[in-house]
């Protein structure tokens, strides 16, 4: 039997920043989809309702960090499978450089989106 | 000393029906991902309506007529989107559950169960989900 089937390299930065965002992102995905689905209805979201919940600071960072784990972590695993097709030098640097910028952009915007939802706009 | 195992090219997906459990795990978890990197893109596009909102008239957030809960409370209301909603969880507790299983196979424990673990992952996808429907259907029709 082998010892290694994971898709990441062994011992390597993103393999070890892949399970620690998993981990991170378990916990407040659960968290997010109890809020947003069981506690309050996404039905009946409004523009109030989320800006009384993102005014308090530590909801605001909390969903802040829960976005860019998120997109660390698909970005990654995106990055990752590409990588498994057999993804190799220029192709594989092009592939690095437009993920990465998809993901700040998303981040940015993301970042965005959460201050205009607090009202610090 | 690790030794090389010789799975063939997973990535060829024309040889589906010689794939055992681990290897349908893999491409389980690869598409599930895919879904839902996709969806956060798309979630925080329908969520920038808020950006409108914050910087509309104040008087419509009180009324709710805002862009932002005008948009949410529209697509809510559309059956489609409440059956996408439950595709989504399915596919993100599918994801979390083999994850975890990934875990256990890369630190080696219980490497001989990974099969029955991947099983044990799609009956609980399964249970959880339907479980969830009731919540996710509420007060929709067709």
């Amino acid at each position: 039997m082998a010892e290694h089937y994971s898709s990441f390299s062994r011992g390597g930065t993103g393999w070890l920043l892949q399970r620690i965002t998993a981990a991170f992102l378990i916990v407040v995905l659960a968290f997010h989809f109890f809020q947003l689905h069981f506690v309050n209805h996404a039905a009946d979201v409004t523009f109030a309702g989320t800006q009384a919940r993102m005014e308090n600071v530590g909801y605001f960072l909390t969903m802040v960090l829960f976005l860019i784990t998120g997109t660390f972590h698909g970005v990654n695993g995106v990055y990752n499978a590409l990588v498994n097709q057999g993804l190799e030098g220029t192709q594989k640097k092009v592939v690095l450089a437009v993920l990465s910028l998809a993901g700040i952009a998303l981040i940015a915007q993301g970042i965005w989106v959460a201050v205009a939802m607090a009202g610090w706009t | 000393m690790s030794q090389s195992y010789n799975r063939g090219l997973i990535e060829d997906f024309g040889r589906w029906k010689e794939f055992s459990a681990g290897m349908w795990a893999w491409i389980f978890h690869k598409f599930t991902g895919w879904m839902l990197i996709g969806y956060l893109f798309t979630h925080i596009a329908v969520l920038s309506t808020a950006i409108g909102a914050a910087a509309g008239d104040p008087a419509a957030i009180q009324q709710e007529t805002d862009v932002y809960t005008t948009t949410i409370q529209g697509l809510e209301s559309l059956f489609i989107i409440r059956v996408l909603e439950v595709g989504l969880l399915a596919v993100a507790v599918f994801h979390i559950l083999n994850g975890l299983r990934l875990l256990m196979v890369d630190l080696g424990v219980g490497l001989s169960a990974q099969d029955k673990s991947f099983y044990a992952s799609l009956v609980l996808t399964g249970i959880i989900t339907i479980a969830s429907v009731p919540t996710f259907m509420d007060g929709v029709t067709i």
